[in-house]
């Protein structure tokens, strides 16, 4: 048993010989929870995961014994936790509407029985490795957990229990360790979360992540198992963004770390999710959605710890063979926190007060990314997808450009789309991907293998519309010949008709890969179309006011994902629309009609 | 503890006094220091241990000695008497009252820094406030439970915008007598203090005010208690009391500058521009305390103002607001200088609860398209008067001119309004119906066909 020597904000200094740097401690009379993050003799230092507001010198303080660790067993799911994963239903209904200091709830429900049915192939005497799957608990409807084998445990199974119901408490098995010891197998287990959980192998990350969202999806594809990153300034509709990815992504389990974000941000989610269903099952959405919540008016250390007990969780559905995608919002506040940690340890600050490790730590946290094949010899992944907030918008500053050098996609919000009202903001411009050549094998065998081409063409377009604005800017559009007008026409449709996407519209909200691909195709049908037109002698300014134009720019919010056949039948039917000016301009309309390929 | 006084001072410099050889003093408790001509002053533990204690002095060091001064440690936080009668009543950033009345007495005292709120315990704001400003209902609507701050400039008229949307802010048909308004100032001017006075005078709201202020000639560090009292004031009347509240605070410019001058005291790492890195954290603990809570029939909305350094809206004050406020509604120095009031830069103002709040059951189906065309339509004719700019006027189309003459009339009559005109939400979208006539209907594809159909006037 040690005492307090000194508080000072979140920091306290104990006297508290042979703890481990690391090691979770239990201060003062509040039983306040913190962990060890130096020593200096006999003396620790530790940071507490609560407000210090009423520690006084001299009360008791206690080593715990083990370092910040996550329960992980049936009952994540669709639960919210703070960012020491208490949860926060429950420390509700304990505590009331304002979160009290020292509250210890357990953070999976004790007394709730769950119906387990053991694997039909194991039995008494059976080899164990940690990762092996015991059995299954069919926590919601889409979601089957799989009973793991704690990673630490290789040895010989004596005992399963038969099917039934058991509580978390209850022993499920018992299994004999190769030096002879004797371990307890339960529901669920305990793993500390500053280690990444093991897997056998990593694997190459093959099928895209499909978010509904065009200008993601068809332009700057991620994949399960990829890295990527929202950086944006306020406003740029980052949490919107997240918030749609979070909805109709298709991956298995969704988490969401809202880390030192809005408390409203997170009511949303919790009062929104129940109501939507998942466009890939049919099931409620919140069933394969889990939230890691620590607002910012939440104390800060627990920020710090809350995107490490987010990806914990992570891997654990990952290592039951699910695809996991984790959205972190926002990386920033973590760096945050990591950086008056250390300015308050009084360690050398290096670029704009974050100490020297912000980029190691960084990476080291995204390199829990991937797609793995488990011990049990599934596929699993962890797509993360990490918000960074860059002071002022500018993404030279350190989180945005570390982070930038770890990830693979980037998606770029812009201040000045947001202004405009255009969005999702996402800069065609500023933004990259590096898994466009693994994407496109995906979209040429499920899709149309025409992709990487109409994808291209559609960014070579709005590239070439970006240096003619640049002159429309200086001189007037009417400075520019026929051919630059229809480009910048027809760039202005594909930025309204396909990359614009309303989130609140119930159409447009999700777009599947079939719907994105088609409406790429049409606009760029109208676009060559129309060039051919113009080459022909027609001015563009009677295309620009062919109807057609405003019509397909509509087309998005018209035809649902499901219902393609009527929007199919209007991109039949765009040179229907140019046949007239064909017939004015063209010396033999009918070969020059024909679709292009 | 609470009765004795220690003199054992040890070194006293920049509002931070460091007491020797006081054991088991309580971090964030409250102090009260008496020095070498009687004189009271109230401080704060900031940091303990059993050898030295550092204090914070709100008023203070000046004309301290180390000799003659006396410390007394309550042992309990900075804590905000509360009762009914706190209603229409004016105190100092400490809470104690400035208008020469009692002090407040009440067995309910608590503690200013107040608790989170549990995310679990809040409920989403969805009520639609109607403001009478169309640039704010039209197109940035707020919501009962928001925090939308005001980001304006030196010199702008954000105190009486502040000020018009204290008169004039209520629900759609109910609970008017319900609305109470929590008032607080810190590094105001006395000109400002009284012209807020004035304008809840002349409307006959003062007694449903609750006013804290900390002006400018007065101690610094108050004013980072100053926003704390008042919002535990405002917790009182919304979460006790079932009050729907409307938070006021400005001008959290100078509560942050405030935060900055108290953290080179205590040699605490600078971040940006010499802020410390927690000015993020700090600034959420206040904004966070708006919203509404499940159960509870009270709300706390809140309309902090800010002035922009320079008008940068990428200064570190604005930036961090940004990313922790609901929204926000910026004012211009250029339509300002045209004349326009409120001058409201529509384009890069926000209200992020607006999709929730508007619309089918709120306000009126077409409300969230209409926004957003106003928008799409503003900024393209914002393009099209930059390029008239440069190549004048007489060169651009017809279709240019005429939306020139709708971004005119835009500003003109949809921003500009009278400081005491009072827009209901419906004028608000048939002015913005007007407008949108004047251009094209195929121009117009954020809204839809059958809204087009309805209400544009050219399509008739």
């Amino acid at each position: 048993m040690g005492k307090i020597l000194e508080i000072n904000g979140p920091l306290v200094k104990l006297e508290l010989p042979q703890t481990v740097i690391g090691e979770q401690v239990r201060v003062g009379r509040m039983g306040l929870v913190g962990e060890v993050i130096g020593r200096d003799g006999d003396t620790a230092l530790a940071q507490l995961y609560e407000d210090t507001a009423g520690l006084r010198p001299g009360e008791v303080a206690e080593g715990l014994g083990w370092p910040l660790s996550v329960e992980l067993g049936p009952g994540l799911l669709g639960a919210i936790f703070d960012g020491v994963q208490r949860p926060l239903q429950a420390v509700w209904e304990q505590s009331g509407d304002r979160i009290a200091r020292g509250v210890a709830v357990p953070s999976l429900p004790r007394n709730k029985a769950w119906h387990f049915v053991p694997d039909a192939a194991l039995h008494a005497g059976s080899t164990l490795a940690g990762g092996t799957v015991l059995g299954t608990v069919q926590e919601t409807e889409s979601i089957l957990h799989r009973i793991l084998t704690p990673p630490q445990i290789h040895g010989e199974l004596l005992e399963l229990a038969p099917e039934g119901d058991y509580t978390l408490e209850e022993t499920i098995g018992r299994a004999k360790l190769a030096d002879g010891r004797i371990e307890k197998l339960q529901l669920f287990h305990r793993w500390p979360v500053r280690t990444a959980r093991p897997f056998k192998q990593r694997d190459h990350a093959v099928a895209p992540l499909i978010t509904g969202q065009r200008i993601l999806d068809t332009f700057y594809p991620l994949l399960k198992g990829g890295k990527a990153a929202i950086p944006g300034p306020f406003g740029a509709g980052k949490t919107m963004l997240q918030q749609q990815i979070a909805r109709w992504c298709n991956a298995e389990i969704v988490i969401y770390v809202g880390c030192g974000e809005r408390g409203n941000e997170l009511t949303d989610v919790l009062e929104f999710m129940p109501e939507l269903t998942d466009p890939h099952t049919g099931r409620p959405l919140m069933e394969r959605t889990l939230l890691v919540a620590n607002t910012s008016n939440m104390p800060v250390v627990a920020r710090e710890a809350s995107i490490y007990v987010g990806i914990t969780l992570a891997e654990y559905f990952r290592d039951q063979g699910y695809d996991v995608v984790m959205v972190a919002d926002s990386t920033s506040r973590w760096a945050e926190a990591l950086r008056e940690v250390a300015g308050r340890l009084g360690q050398m600050p290096v670029e704009e007060g974050y100490p020297a490790y912000l980029g190691s730590r960084l990476a080291a946290f995204y390199e829990r990314a991937g797609r793995v094949e488990t011990f049990a010899g599934d596929h699993g992944s962890v797509t993360l997808i990490g918000a960074v907030s860059p002071p002022g918008g500018d993404f030279s500053e350190p989180v945005t450009s570390h982070t930038k050098e770890i990830i693979q996609t980037f998606w770029a919000l812009s201040k000045e789309l947001a202004d405009a009202r255009h969005y999702p903001a996402v800069d065609w411009l500023e933004s990259f991907s590096g898994y466009v050549s693994s994407a496109a094998k995906w979209w040429a065998q499920e899709v149309d293998p025409n992709w990487e081409n109409a994808r291209a063409e559609a960014l070579d377009l709005l590239a070439a519309s970006e240096e003619l604005q640049r002159i429309v800017n200086l001189v007037g559009v009417e400075a520019l010949s026929s051919e630059q007008r229809w480009t910048l026409e027809a760039a202005g449709l594909i930025k309204e008709g396909l990359l614009q996407q309303a989130a609140t519209d119930e159409v447009d909200s999700f777009a599947s890969p079939e719907k994105q691909y088609a409406l790429l195709a049409a606009l760029l049908e109208i676009y060559r179309q129309g060039m051919k037109l113009v080459k022909l002698g027609a001015p563009a300014r009677r295309l620009i006011q062919m109807p057609l134009l405003a019509q397909a720019r509509r087309w998005k919010s018209q035809h649902n994902s499901e219902d393609l056949a009527a929007l199919k039948a209007k991109i039949a039917a765009i040179p229907n629309a140019f046949e007239p000016l064909f017939e004015e301009y063209a010396v033999t309309p009918s070969t020059l009609r024909e679709a292009t390929p | 503890m609470k009765n004795i006084e220690f003199r054992t001072a040890t070194s006293a410099q920049g509002g931070l006094v460091v007491m020797g050889g006081v054991p088991g003093v309580a971090a964030g408790s409250r102090v009260q220091l008496r020095d070498h001509a009687g004189r009271l002053r109230s401080g704060l533990v900031i940091r303990t241990a059993d050898d030295a204690v550092l204090v914070e002095v709100f008023e203070g060091t000046d004309e301290l000695d180390l000799e003659r001064t006396w410390v007394r440690f309550l042992d309990e936080p900075f804590k905000l008497p509360l009762s009914r009668d706190i209603l229409g009543r004016v105190f100092n950033g400490a809470g104690l009252p400035r208008d020469g009345r009692p002090p407040i007495i009440s067995a309910d005292r608590r503690d200013v820094n107040g608790e989170p709120l549990n995310p679990a315990a809040r409920a989403y704001p969805r009520e639609f406030i109607q403001t009478g400003i169309s640039a704010i209902d039209g197109m940035n609507s707020l919501t009962r439970g928001q925090k939308l701050p005001i980001f304006s400039g030196g010199g702008l008229p954000h105190n009486r915008v502040a000020a018009q949307i204290v008169r004039q802010a209520k629900l759609l048909g109910e609970e008017a007598a319900e609305f109470v308004i929590v008032f607080a100032a810190f590094g105001a001017s006395h000109a400002d203090a009284r012209f807020f006075q004035e304008s809840f005078e002349e409307s006959g709201v003062l007694n449903k005010v609750v006013m804290f202020l900390n002006l400018a000639d007065e101690p610094v560090i108050e004013r980072l208690l100053t926003p704390r009292a008042a919002l535990t004031a405002a917790e009182y009347l919304a979460f006790d009391l079932d009050y729907h509240v409307l938070v006021v605070m400005t001008d959290m410019t100078a509560y942050a500058e405030a935060l900055r001058e108290v953290a080179v005291l205590r040699g605490d790492v600078p971040a940006r521009k010499g802020y410390p890195g927690y000015l993020y954290s700090d600034l959420a603990e206040l904004y966070e305390r708006a919203g509404r809570i499940k159960n509870r029939r009270g709300s706390i909305t809140m309309i902090p103002v800010l002035s922009m350094p320079s008008d940068d809206i990428t200064h570190p004050i604005p930036d961090l607001t940004g990313y922790i406020t609901e929204g926000q509604i910026v004012l211009g120095r250029e339509l300002a200088n045209q004349g326009v009031y409120p001058p409201v830069t529509v384009l890069p103002s926000l209200s992020r609860l607006m999709k929730d709040g508007v619309g089918k059951n709120f306000t009126r189906e077409d409300h969230p398209h209409v926004a957003s065309q106003l928008f799409a339509s503003y900024a393209k004719a914002l393009e099209v008067r930059g390029l008239a700019a440069i190549i004048g006027a007489e060169e651009l189309s017809d279709a240019d001119r005429r939306t020139l003459e709708f971004a005119d009339a835009f500003e003109r009559r949809f921003i500009g309004q009278g400081e005491d005109e009072d827009r209901s939400i419906h004028e608000t979208l048939s002015l913005a119906w007007d407008l949108l006539s004047m251009l094209p209907p195929e121009t117009l594809i954020r809204v839809s066909e059958d809204e087009l159909a309805k209400y544009h006037k050219g399509t008739a």
